[in-house]
């Protein structure tokens, strides 16, 4: 019988598309639907944050980081300021420490509320889900916007502390929104996890073996959707995370249902923590005194936080001058999706969108 | 916590393995020579003892004279971290050998390094640039690019007040 | 279907055909045979495409406002009250933008893909029974034209796919070939057990039949109907089967390159299909105009609209809550599990109506027991057969599982494998 001559099609999933999460584009060379190769290009939204940091002075550079991971700016303000600390030794207040949980650990929900409905965006539920999960998001955007006035870009930790304090409707409502929050993600858990359709989409997708994932350097929910228990939260402790109770969920095989698992459950943990920070918090300072251009003593520093994303980590070099030397952004969207091609090749178009949705990217960290 | 492994120790296991790479120690790194880097590479992450399989990044600094890389790897059986460095010493055309065949996570971080720095890898499967475009003119992240002669930063010479 | 006999005054608006029926008696008496025809055929053709533009318009409205309260949110309410000029802002805004022609497609083609995509839209409801005595054309093969009709379809979105000169359009088409014809075969041999029991293809003869044996057709066929209902869904291409157009993976498929009126005759047509799935389903498995004698006071045109309009909310309520299901494993569900289903209907069905006819027994004993007997049966094939194919996700665990300290190995002990 001849052999059907077939020819693979080239297909650019260009940087205007509806699915990539921004401006990203893979070029995908498709058999069919099946999904032979694929090859990522970025840099549509490269801004040169780190040679910009270079001419900035640290408390200058904190803007920066929000614009960064433009959804989740607190947990990038919150991983420089520690970095900017540790090259200096500075001294954070305690007050300032919880304040500091409490606001990563808001992001996050938010965050991951944002990135499961996305997801579900992706698997062809118009809309629905993200409806719902944004109802949450925007209570907690609503809590952002009462302490530092912004919802989005909040500028909000400063090194040394935080930069306002929680003004007094900020205790009432953020208990209200703990105490209903478990219910809704019960809710959640009940309407979306057990759908035939979308475990028919989501499970058996974009499998991610543990140790390719160790490899490439995949971290945060997609490194602990494969197995490995990992979060910096209990490994390298910051902030006052070691006084405070919580578990961190991890998938079984590394798939997209596992993924969206792992997120899920996250929320839930983030819950608990916020309702611990709230009942412990003390009073006192919230920042501390530092000169407005801080001259750091010679040297380098790198530290490094769990954010929604993975672990965002801040490599700083000093050279004594008010400006840093080097500025460099281990960013977690970037290293995430290292192991994009071993992930989809075999597979569909359409789970070729979905695991990308899965991975949850953001593009401004990916670019910088 | 994560545990810091220090210079001292990281540079007596390497020279206990590989007694012919030139190493330079310090508190918390060491250097190595860039012909040795791969050798030196795979030895950190096979040893048992050291167990660095996790890559968690792997950047450049440029020091007007010479490129530094510099490979934060850690160990998350372990929870620990070392602090591996090497020089690039050709400032006009650096060259480095990559350590993708190594781990794999230095792919996209060393395609970024050549990007902006302009630093070589040699060995890389897939070494073009990833934020620019083919065709710009020079590596940004270099200090003499956009920079007054002797790699001087322009503005921000004094900050008022202090 | 209208007994003879003297003409009900035209002014009862219970039966529509009554005032013209007046007038085509009047235009008899004083003109040629022609004429009269004409002039029925050009009042019905009218009123059936006045339908059918009303109701596309009006469904914009209906279809935001109910998918947007399923998002928990309020839907269009800014244009008019209640946003119900909202359907007049959003044809008038299409009609003003450029309609783009792509240079290096076919523009022929690209042109004349959405004119055609609405001739099957339009062409269907010619059979459909409004009320009794109210069809355009009574066709004693409704069904076969009714099927044949919807197939067009198909090659329609091919052309649009391939003349778009699109790599994504291409893939939308592929999908659209592939998923339509694999669909056709249950859905005719679905509405072949509705045939064998009607004993007629002609559609108000089957609304005839369910009032003469006063039970709908839902209760003797419940499968035929449920799988009637999912590959209609499917040949209409509306989530949870719309990946033709899945907006979130190939853009917008086989419309991407479409814009203007062009693109707003494709998402009529997507709205108008919607209602003729509807009206199928009403007329063939739920009775049609007939609903138990209620006609005697409600006229029989608007309970056949408000079963459509229910039927219509279903599909609402699928696209709004449901993801979207893969090509392959939509095609997979198509032939492994609807096809063998519609088969063993047909095998039941068609002995069930044989042992009717050929033991004579009475309507009124046999069609409960035959409800009951394909009730069950249709419960029974699909759990066993979903057991028997389907993939036991449910053994999977759903939860992830929580892990309270990070397991760090001695320095003295040896490392594990991966991690």
């Amino acid at each position: 019988m001849p052999e059907l001559r077939t020819e693979p099609l080239v297909v650019n999933f260009g940087p205007q598309h509806p699915s990539t999460h921004g401006v990203f584009r893979m070029r995908v060379v498709l058999d069919g639907e099946r999904v032979v190769d694929v090859e990522m290009a970025m840099g549509y939204l490269h801004r040169s944050m780190e040679k910009l940091a270079e001419e900035r002075t640290y408390t200058q550079n904190i803007p920066f980081t929000d614009r960064m991971d433009y959804l989740s700016a607190m947990t990038g303000n919150l991983a420089y300021c520690l970095a900017a600390e540790k090259l200096a030794g500075i001294e954070v207040p305690e007050r300032a420490q919880y304040l500091r949980v409490i606001f990563a650990e808001l992001q996050r929900i938010a965050n991951h509320g944002m990135a499961i409905g996305i997801f579900l965006n992706d698997c062809g539920a118009w809309q629905t889900p993200v409806m719902y999960m944004l109802r949450e998001r925007e209570k907690v955007l609503d809590l952002f916007e009462m302490t530092c006035g912004a919802r989005l870009t909040t500028n909000y930790m400063r090194i040394g502390g935080v930069s306002f304090d929680i003004p007094e409707e900020f205790m009432p409502q953020a208990t209200a929104l703990v105490e209903e929050l478990p219910d809704r993600i019960a809710e959640y858990e009940g309407l979306l996890l057990e759908n035939e359709i979308l475990q028919a989409r989501a499970r058996d997708t974009g499998i991610l073996p543990a140790d390719l994932a160790i490899a490439s350097s995949v971290s945060g929910p997609v490194l602990r959707s494969t197995g490995v228990a990992w979060d910096i939260r209990k490994a390298d402790p910051y902030c006052v995370y070691d006084r405070m109770e919580f578990d961190i969920p991890v998938g079984y095989q590394g798939d997209n249902y596992d993924r969206l698992l792992v997120r899920m459950e996250e929320m839930r943990q983030s819950v608990r923590i916020i309702r611990q920070a709230l009942e412990q918090l003390p009073p006192g300072p919230f920042k501390t005194d530092i000169p407005l251009a801080l001259r750091p003593p010679v040297g380098e520093a790198y530290a490094r936080i769990e954010s929604p994303k993975g672990e965002l980590g801040f490599y700083l070099v000093s050279d004594g001058s008010p400006t840093p030397y080097r500025f460099h952004v281990r960013s977690p969207s970037l290293l995430n999706l290292t192991p994009l091609k071993e992930m989809t090749v075999g597979q569909t178009v359409a789970d070729l969108v979905v695991t990308l949705g899965s991975i949850d990217i953001n593009l401004g960290e990916v670019d910088r | 916590m994560t545990k810091l492994i220090p210079g001292s120790e990281t540079a007596a296991r390497i020279r206990a393995a590989l007694p012919d790479a030139e190493l330079e120690e310090a508190a918390d790194w060491v250097v190595v020579d860039a012909p040795h880097l791969v050798a030196v590479a795979t030895f950190l992450r096979d040893d048992p003892a050291l167990d660095c399989r996790y890559p968690t990044a792997i950047t450049a600094v440029d020091r007007l004279d010479h490129f530094e890389l510099v490979y934060y790897l850690s160990s998350l059986q372990r929870n620990h971290m070392l602090i591996l460095k090497t020089r690039a010493l050709d400032h006009e055309a650096p060259e480095a050998p990559s350590v993708v065949p190594v781990w794999y996570g230095a792919h996209p971080q060393e395609r970024e390094i050549y990007d902006l720095m302009g630093i070589r890898f040699s060995g890389h499967p897939f070494l073009k640039r990833i934020f620019l475009w083919e065709g710009f003119a020079g590596h940004p992240l270099r200090k003499d690019f956009l920079a007054l002669p002797g790699g001087q930063k322009p503005g921000l010479a004094h900050f008022p007040k202090e | 279907m209208t007994p003879p006999g003297p003409l009900a005054p035209w002014y009862d608006f219970r039966d529509l055909s009554n005032a013209v029926e007046r007038l085509l008696s009047w235009l008899s008496d004083i003109g040629p045979d022609w004429l009269v025809y004409v002039v029925s055929a050009v009042i019905g053709g009218t009123a059936i495409f006045l339908f059918v533009a009303a109701t596309a318009v009006a469904n914009i409205w209906v279809e935001r406002r109910v998918v947007a309260r399923i998002q928990v949110r309020r839907g269009p309410n800014r244009a008019g009250p209640w946003g119900l000029l909202q359907p007049i802002a959003d044809m008038t805004k299409l009609m003003q933008k450029e309609a783009l022609l792509p240079r290096a497609g076919d523009p022929v083609v690209f042109l004349l893909a959405p004119i055609l995509a609405f001739g099957p839209a339009l062409l269907v409801w010619g059979v459909f029974p409004f009320g009794k005595g109210m069809t355009f054309v009574d066709l004693n093969v409704g069904v076969l034209y009714i099927i044949a009709v919807t197939s067009v379809t198909t090659i329609v979105l091919f052309m649009a796919g391939w003349s778009s000169n699109n790599k994504y359009s291409l893939l939308g088409a592929i999908r659209v070939i592939a998923m339509l014809l694999s669909y056709e075969v249950p859905l005719v041999l679905a509405l072949l057990g509705v045939v064998l029991f009607a004993g007629t293809m002609s559609l108000s003869g089957i609304v005839a039949w369910q009032h003469d044996m006063r039970i709908w057709l839902f209760l003797v066929q419940p499968l035929a109907f449920v799988i009637y209902f999912i590959c209609a869904t499917a040949e209409i291409n509306r989530t949870p089967t719309d990946i033709a157009e899945a907006e979130s993976e190939i853009v917008a498929g086989y419309h991407t390159e479409y814009s203007g009126i062009q693109f707003g005759l494709f998402y009529a047509v997507e709205l108008v299909n919607a209602m003729a799935l509807g009206a199928i389903a009403a007329t063939l498995f739920f009775g049609g105009w007939w609903l138990f004698g209620l006609d005697r006071w409600i006229p029989g045109w608007m309970i056949f609209i408000g079963k459509v309009y229910l039927i219509y909310f279903l599909l609402i309520w699928l696209r709004g809550t449901l993801p979207r299901l893969r090509i392959d494993q939509l095609m997979a569900f198509a032939w492994k599990f609807l096809l063998p289903l519609a088969l063993v209907n047909i095998m039941v069905g068609a002995l069930e109506v044989l042992l009717w006819v050929e033991y004579d027994l009475s309507a009124g004993l046999v069609l409960p027991v035959f409800s009951v007997v394909n009730l069950s049966l249709a419960v029974l094939l699909v759990v066993g057969w979903m057991r028997f194919m389907a993939f036991p996700f449910h053994r999977l665990p759903s939860r992830a599982r929580l892990v309270h300290d990070i397991p760090v190995v001695a320095p003295g002990a040896p490392a594990g494998g991966a991690a």
